[in-house]
């Protein structure tokens, strides 16, 4: 076969590929979102998973989004030091973690915390029958796995993401008033007076889609999982790829939308 | 109880079921055997509605699997059990819960009553006394029992086994037959054991059948399995390495 005939029946098969994907993901979203709302609900299942994809990624987000500000702050000092503005270091950390780094940054450290982790467990209960053994015992896998970890995520990442923005604020704060000299009661005024609700709005949308897309992924990896430990390892790290590129993509195509729709 | 009419299925072009056609009468116990990979499971999942065949009919229970809506399909699995290779107990789980997994979901019965059916059903399985331990801490043995436990506790008409025997040692494989038996015995309940120790399918079976490449080639009580002029059958249930089977396998290399 000559090598332009092997490139497109390679390109062909990647098409395929991810057009299954594609497809796949689509139909776990509308059944997840179907049986969301429908009953029994289970709240028990949806604070386990609240509680392990939420509360247990408070120490890491903590600790990325800190360095965040740290790092935003002194970056931004360097080029503002030399035209003499640094007030408006404030007003930029402010604007640009809430409305951009905090939903980002706290949905990738989630994809690769929890994600990674939805996708390892789902598939070992894939490759050992347990998700067939569900479906013996009458009961919808997407409804019992998919559901709570859905909702957990919907919920809390948009949490974490405020919480989130709050620390990086916190550490662009700190660097400015005692590295910098800026005093605190000026900091504090130019921030609220930069921020608006629609920052918070458009950061906090993105941040929701983001959990979505985290559940939904990951989820879908675990299941399609096939071949044993090793197909568990590879779906594993698709999953963290795939979100990854997801939470980039759709980041920039709601950046670009909020930016026509509120100018 | 069980009649499969007609089954195919394929994966990836590769025929797994090709025109397979049994019968399994109420009451009885009947012997699925082949060799590994030729379609056994799929066969089970076939009954159980988890895989839908590309051609051909499952009647279970006077039902017809492939035209049943979700939840009428719950319906015809809350009356059967099925008892997975390698157990299938949900790790995060206790053995408790595991096995009053389909009572917890589905019946809101008492607590009391709950524990007394998860106690039951564990002491069947002469495993009294353990529904506090996690699936990671048993034996191989003892997660098949549990397996088993979890499958009765519905009070299943129908038990499905995906073989039982496999990969314990041969006491507890021998107390496993003797449990099928006496399940089948006690609770009348209709079997389905796929297997491809012949020992257990001697032991259990009302009926046995053979599947090879897709169809039943031979059906009948163990003596008449054992009787045999069928080749294929003959190599398969005295285990010989040379006959029409590798043969087969021979042409494919």
């Amino acid at each position: 076969m000559s090598i332009p005939t092997r490139f497109f029946i390679s390109l062909g098969r990647h098409i395929i590929t991810f057009l299954y994907f594609l497809g796949g993901l689509s139909n776990l979203s509308l059944k997840a979102v179907y049986l969301t709302f429908t009953p029994p609900y289970k709240k028990d299942r949806i604070i386990e998973q609240a509680q392990k994809a939420g509360y247990e990624s408070f120490p890491i987000v903590s600790l990325v989004a800190i360095f965040i500000g740290f790092i935003f702050a002194l970056q931004t000092a360097y080029f503002m030091q030399r035209i003499g503005s640094e007030i408006y270091i404030a007003s930029l950390v402010a604007l640009s973690v809430v409305r951009e780094l905090g939903p980002v940054i706290t949905a990738l450290v989630v994809a690769g915390r929890v994600g990674a982790s939805i996708t390892a467990e789902l598939g070992s209960m894939q490759v050992t029958e347990q998700i067939d053994a569900l479906e013996t015992l009458a009961t919808n896998p997407v409804k019992y796995l998919v559901v709570p970890r859905f909702v957990a995520l919907t919920i809390m990442v948009p949490v974490l993401t405020i919480y989130a923005n709050a620390v990086g604020i916190l550490g662009s704060y700190l660097i400015c008033v005692y590295k910098l000299g800026i005093s605190p009661g000026m900091y504090l005024k130019v921030t609220t007076e930069a921020l608006a609700y629609k920052d918070l709005f458009t950061g906090l949308f993105k941040s929701v889609v983001f959990g979505m897309v985290i559940a939904l992924v990951s989820c879908y990896e675990g299941f399609n999982v096939e071949g044993g430990a090793e197909g568990v390892g590879r779906a594993t790290t698709r999953s963290v790829v795939t979100t990854f590129i997801m939470i980039l993509a759709a980041d920039c195509f709601f950046t670009a939308l909020f930016y026509f729709i509120f100018p | 109880m069980i009649e499969l009419k007609n089954l195919h299925k394929s994966f990836n072009e590769h025929k797994v079921l090709d025109d397979l056609t049994l019968d399994i009468k109420k009451g009885t116990t009947a012997v699925i055997i082949g060799r590994s990979g030729c379609g056994k499971s799929v066969l089970l999942k076939h009954i159980f509605g988890i895989l839908r065949p590309d051609k051909g009919e499952v009647i279970v229970d006077g039902q017809r699997i492939c035209t049943l809506n979700e939840k009428e399909l719950n319906a015809v699995r809350m009356k059967m059990g099925m008892v997975f290779q390698g157990g299938a107990l949900f790790d995060s789980l206790t053995v408790g819960e595991n096995v009053g997994f389909g009572l917890i979901e589905h019946n809101n019965i008492p607590r009391i009553e709950l524990l007394e059916r998860i106690e039951e059903s564990l002491c069947l399985v002469g495993l009294c006394g353990i529904d506090n331990l996690m699936p990671a801490e048993l034996s191989g043995g003892m997660r098949k029992r549990v397996a088993l436990a979890r499958a009765l506790c519905i009070k299943p008409q129908l038990i499905l086994y995906d073989e039982p025997t496999t990969g314990v040692d041969p006491i507890t494989a021998d107390s496993i037959n003797d449990l099928i038996k006496d399940l089948h015995d006690k609770l009348k309940v209709t079997s389905v054991v796929v297997t491809h120790d012949m020992k257990s399918a001697y032991k259990v079976a009302d009926n046995i059948a053979m599947l090879y490449q897709g169809k039943i080639i031979a059906e009948g009580t163990p003596e008449q399995i054992q009787q045999t002029k069928h080749p294929v059958v003959h190599q398969f249930i005295n285990g010989l390495a040379t006959g029409p089977i590798t043969e087969t396998l021979e042409q494919f290399r």
